[in-house]
C-alpha cells in the first residue's frame, strides 16, 4: 500500500537563509499588530466591556431585524445593536452598561423582554456588571502573563537560556499576531478568547520545545558543524512531524469552526490563526535566534560534555556522525 | 522494547475496560440510564456527566451584598442603642445624633457623664459579635472637648457582609426550593459574593425577580389628618399610583409570619391572594393593633412599598390574615413564597447574569457532537492513509484516550462545558502529536539504516523525551486556566489538562504495546512506514 506523505523525504530546506527576510516580516505584521491594537481596538464582548447580550429566536420563522431594532431604539437604553446571525430567525441585541448601577441593568433586560417578548424567544441572556468585567480583564492579562513565566523557567531548567529566551520570544510573536488578528477581524473578544489565546501560547511552545529538542540533539550530535547549517538540519529532521500535526490539528479545527456552532467560531478561527503562527514561528523566529544569542560558542565547542545528560552520552558514543 | 509483560498488557485492558464502563452511562438516553440504575446494586449506579449550564440551559447569577444597605441598618441600629443608653443613664446632650456614613456622633459636654457613658458605648461592641482576640468591630472616639464620635471599624464590616452572605445563603435556598427546582447550587464567593446555579429553568426571569427582593414586610397604620409630620413617611405605592404618608412605627414584622400560601379571594371574584399566617407574639400584636384601630387604613408594606392598605373593619384575632392588591396568580405565588422564605438581611445586587435558554443547549450540544465526530473521522482517516498499520494502532489509542477523557470528567464530577467540547475537539488533533513524533522517529531512524528491533526502540525512547517536553508546557497553560478561569473556560482547562495526561499513556505505552503484539505474530523484514 502506497502511503500518503504530504513533506517530500530528506528536504534540505536552507531556512536559516531565510532569517533576513522573516525577520523583517515578522517585525513589520508586528508592529502593525499593535498599531491596528492602539487604533482600531478589539470588538470587546460584554465579559470585557460589562453590558448585556440578549439572544432572539422569532417565533414566527423569519426575523425582522429593522423592526426589532426600532422597537429597542425606542427603549432608550444607550447604544444599541441589533444583528442577525446563523440562520434567518436568530438575532443578537447587545448594549452597554446602563447608568444607574446593576438594578439598571436588570431592568433594562426586562423592558426588552416586555416589548419583544411576544414574538421573540429569549435564547441566552448574559449580562455583565463593570465591576465584574474589570475582574475578568485582571485575571486574564494575569493568566497569559503568569503562563509565559512559568513555561520560561520550566524551559530554563531543561534547556540553555539562549533556548528559553528563543521561546518565549516567539511566544510573545505569536500573541502579537493573535491580536492583531483579533483587532483587524473585529471578532468578539471574550473570556474564551482568552482560552485561546492561552492554547495558542500552550501550543506555540509546544512546538517551540519540539523544534529545539531536536536541535540540541544534533547539537551534541554534530560539534563542528556551522551553527546554521546544524539548525537547518535538525527543521528539516522534524518537518514531517511539523506538517503531520499541523495537518490534523487543522482537521480538527476546521471541524469546529464550520460544525462547531456560533457560539465557539470565534474561538475556532483565532486557533486556526494561532497554530499557523506558532509552526510558523518555532521555525523562523525562534530558531534563527539561537544563531544571534550565540548558542555554540567557544566553551560550547570545547567542552561539549559541559552537560553531561544521558541523551548526550548516548548520542556521542553511539552515533556514527555523517558528515553533512 | 518487543517483550512486554502479559500482566502489563492485561492492565492496560482492564483500564481501558474499566474507562468504557464508565462512559457508557453517559452515552444512554435518561430512560435508559434509569432502567440500569434500578437493575445494578448500590456500589455500581451508573455516573453520568454532568453538562455545563451553556450546555443543559439554565441560569447562572453571581449576587453581591449591597455594603451600603448593611452599613446603613448598622448606623442605624448604633443610633437606637445609643438613644437607650443615653435615657437610661439620663445622660444630657447638645444636640442630637448625627448619623455620619460610618456611624454616630453626639456631644455630652459634662465631662463626668461623658466618663458614665463611654464604658457602655464600648460595651456594645459586645452585641456586635466582637471576637476575642480579633479586631474589635466598633471604635468609640473621645476628643476630649465634648465630642464623641462611635465608628463601625472596617473588620466590623466586613464582618456583618461575611454575616449577611451567609445569612442569604440560607434564605435564597429556601426561595430557590420553593420555586420547585432540584439541584440547584448556592455558593458563596469571596466575601461579598454569592453564586445561584439553577439548571434547566424553564423562566429565569421568575428566578431573578425571587432573588432581587429582599422581602422584608411590615404592617403599618396610614396617616390620619393632624399626626405631626415627623411620625411620619412618605412610601411608593406598589401599583405606581402615588405616593402615601404612612407612620413610622412598625406594628408587626414578617419575621412574625409562620406562613404564607397564595390562594383566591370568592368575595372578590376570586383575585388571587396571599393568605399568611402568624404566630403567637405576632397574632397578639396584631390582634392589639386591630382591636384599637378599628375603621383605619392599615399599610401592607413591602420593601418600603405599599402593597396594599385595607380598612380594619373588625378586631382581627385569630393570628391570619389575608393580603390583597390586584396580584395576578404569578405575583401572589412569588410573594408567598418570599414571605415564606423570610427576608434577606441585606440587599443583593445582580452582578452577572448568565441564561442560556433549554433549545440552545441542546443545538450547542448538537453542534459540539457533530464537530467532534467530523473532527475525529477526518484525523483517523488522515492518520490511517499516512502510516497504514501503524495508523490503525494511534487510531486505536486515540479511541481510548477519548474514552479515557470522558471517564475521567465522569469520575471527577467536573462539568462539561461547550468550550470543554472544543478542549476535547482539540486534544483529539493534538493527541496523535505524540504518535506522529514517535512514528516520525522511527521512519528517521529506519532511513538512516538501523535494523528494525533498534528503530523501533530509539523511536520510542528518544520521542519519549521530546512528549515529555511539549506536554508539560502545554500542561502548564492548562493549569493557570484552570486556575484564572471561571465557568466555561474552566471546563476547558479541565478537558485540555486530562487530553494532556492520559496522552502519555495512550499514545506511548498502548501504542508500543499494540506495535510488539503485532511484531509477534506479522515478523516484517521491513516496517511500512
Amino acid at each position: 500500500m502506497k502511503l500518503l506523505r504530504l513533506a517530500p523525504e530528506n528536504t534540505k530546506f536552507p531556512f536559516m537563509r531565510f532569517r533576513r527576510v522573516s525577520y523583517p516580516f515578522s517585525a513589520v505584521l508586528s508592529i502593525c499588530s499593535i498599531l491596528l491594537f492602539i487604533f482600531s481596538g478589539m470588538n470587546f464582548g460584554i465579559d470585557f466591556a460589562g453590558g448585556t447580550v440578549i439572544e432572539l429566536r422569532a417565533k414566527a420563522g423569519q426575523a425582522e431585524i429593522a423592526t426589532l431594532r426600532q422597537t429597542i431604539e425606542k427603549l432608550e437604553l444607550g447604544d444599541v445593536e441589533v444583528q442577525s446571525f446563523g440562520n434567518q430567525s436568530d438575532a443578537t441585541v447587545r448594549f452597554g452598561p446602563q447608568k444607574g448601577g446593576d438594578s439598571a441593568q436588570q431592568a433594562a433586560v426586562e423592558k426588552v423582554r416586555g416589548s419583544v417578548g411576544s414574538d421573540y424567544e429569549l435564547r441566552r441572556v448574559e449580562v455583565v456588571g463593570p465591576r465584574v468585567s474589570g475582574e475578568l480583564v485582571q485575571s486574564g492579562t494575569l493568566g497569559v502573563v503568569l503562563s509565559i513565566v512559568a513555561v520560561l523557567t520550566y524551559l530554563w531548567f531543561r534547556f540553555e537560556w539562549q533556548f528559553a529566551v528563543g521561546a518565549v520570544i516567539a511566544t510573545m510573536h505569536d500573541l502579537l499576531l493573535t491580536v492583531g488578528f483579533f483587532s483587524l477581524t473585529h471578532l468578539e473578544f471574550n473570556t474564551t478568547s482568552i482560552a485561546a489565546i492561552l492554547t495558542i501560547v500552550g501550543y506555540s511552545l509546544n512546538e517551540t520545545v519540539v523544534v529545539l529538542d531536536r536541535i540540541r540533539e544534533m547539537m551534541r550530535k554534530y560539534k563542528k558543524m556551522p551553527t546554521d547549517q546544524m539548525i537547518d538540519l535538525s527543521i528539516n529532521a522534524v518537518l514531517p512531524r511539523t506538517i503531520m500535526t499541523a495537518t490534523t490539528v487543522f482537521l480538527a479545527l476546521f471541524s469546529l469552526a464550520i460544525f462547531g456552532g456560533h457560539v465557539i467560531r470565534s474561538f475556532s478561527l483565532a486557533m486556526i490563526w494561532g497554530i499557523f503562527v506558532a509552526t510558523y514561528s518555532s521555525v523562523f523566529i525562534c530558531s534563527p535566534m539561537l544563531i544571534y544569542l550565540g548558542l555554540r560558542n567557544e566553551d560550547a565547542d570545547k567542552a561539549p560534555e559541559a552537560t553531561p545528560s544521558k541523551a548526550a552520552a548516548k548520542a556521542t558514543t553511539r552515533a556514527k556522525p555523517k558528515a553533512a | 522494547m518487543l517483550r512486554f509483560a502479559t500482566w502489563k498488557i492485561i492492565a492496560i485492558l482492564a483500564l481501558t475496560l474499566a474507562a468504557v464502563l464508565v462512559v457508557v452511562p453517559s452515552m444512554l438516553a435518561p430512560a435508559s440510564v434509569k432502567a440500569l440504575e434500578n437493575a445494578l446494586p448500590s456500589w455500581a449506579q451508573p455516573r453520568t456527566i454532568v453538562l455545563g449550564l451553556d450546555l443543559q440551559g439554565g441560569s447562572y447569577v453571581m449576587l453581591e451584598v449591597d455594603k451600603a444597605s448593611v452599613l446603613h441598618t448598622q448606623v442605624t441600629n448604633l443610633r437606637d442603642d445609643v438613644r437607650r443608653i443615653l435615657r437610661e443613664e439620663k445622660v444630657a446632650i447638645t444636640g442630637g445624633i448625627g448619623a455620619q456614613a460610618r456611624g454616630v456622633q453626639l456631644r455630652i459636654p459634662d465631662a463626668a457623664e461623658r466618663a458614665k457613658v463611654l464604658p457602655k458605648f464600648r460595651n456594645l461592641a459586645q452585641g456586635f459579635g466582637a471576637k476575642i482576640g480579633g479586631a474589635p468591630p466598633l471604635e468609640v472616639r473621645d476628643s476630649g472637648d465634648g465630642l464623641v464620635q462611635i465608628v463601625v471599624t472596617d473588620s466590623g464590616v466586613t464582618d456583618k457582609v461575611r454575616h449577611a452572605v451567609d445569612q442569604s445563603i440560607e434564605v435564597i435556598r429556601r426561595r430557590v426550593d420553593a420555586l420547585g427546582t432540584r439541584e440547584a447550587s448556592i455558593q458563596r464567593e469571596g466575601d461579598d459574593r454569592i453564586i445561584v446555579q439553577v439548571p434547566g429553568l424553564q423562566d429565569p426571569e421568575q428566578l431573578k425577580t425571587i432573588l432581587g427582593q429582599t422581602a422584608k414586610l411590615e404592617f403599618r397604620l396610614v396617616a390620619e389628618p393632624g399626626q405631626s409630620p415627623s411620625e411620619l413617611e412618605e412610601l411608593e405605592q406598589a401599583d405606581q399610583s402615588g405616593k402615601i404618608a404612612i407612620e413610622k412605627q412598625v406594628m408587626v414584622q414578617g419575621e412574625d409570619l409562620t406562613d404564607a400560601q397564595p390562594g383566591f379571594d370568592q368575595q372578590r371574584g376570586g383575585e388571587p391572594v396571599v393568605n399568611f399566617r402568624f404566630n403567637i407574639r405576632g397574632a397578639q400584636k396584631f390582634g392589639e393593633v386591630t382591636s384599637k384601630n378599628v375603621g383605619r387604613l392599615f399599610a401592607i408594606v413591602l420593601d418600603n412599598k405599599v402593597i396594599s392598605a385595607p380598612r380594619i373593619l373588625q378586631p382581627i384575632t385569630g393570628g391570619s390574615g389575608q393580603i390583597s392588591g390586584h396580584f395576578t396568580v404569578e405575583q401572589a405565588n412569588n410573594l408567598s413564597i418570599l414571605l415564606r422564605a423570610g427576608a434577606l438581611p441585606a440587599k443583593l445586587d445582580i452582578i452577572e447574569e448568565r441564561t442560556v435558554g433549554p433549545g440552545l443547549g441542546q443545538d450547542s450540544i448538537d453542534a459540539g457532537k457533530r464537530a467532534a465526530y467530523v473532527g475525529a473521522g477526518l484525523v483517523v482517516v488522515y492518520m490511517l492513509i499516512t502510516y497504514g498499520v501503524f495508523g490503525i494502532f494511534a487510531n486505536l489509542a486515540l479511541f481510548v484516550h477519548i474514552a479515557f477523557i470522558f471517564a475521567g470528567l465522569v469520575l471527577l464530577g467536573s462539568t462539561l462545558t461547550l468550550p470543554g467540547i472544543a478542549g476535547i475537539v482539540l486534544t483529539i488533533g493534538m493527541a496523535v502529536d505524540s504518535n506522529v513524533l514517535i512514528y516520525e522517529r522511527i521512519r528517521e531512524e529506519q532511513h538512516g539504516g538501523r535494523s528494525i528491533l533498534a528503530a523501533l526502540d530509539a523511536g520510542f525512547n528518544r520521542a519519549f523525551a521530546t512528549i515529555v517536553d511539549s506536554n508539560v508546557t502545554m500542561f502548564v497553560a492548562a493549569a493557570i486556566l484552570y486556575f484564572l478561569g471561571s465557568g466555561p473556560v474552566r471546563g476547558f482547562a479541565v478537558s485540555l489538562a486530562l487530553g494532556i495526561l492520559t496522552t502519555i499513556v495512550t499514545a506511548v505505552t498502548m501504542t508500543r504495546m499494540m506495535i510488539a503484539i503485532w511484531y509477534h505474530y506479522a515478523r516484517p523484514t521491513r516496517l511500512p512506514i
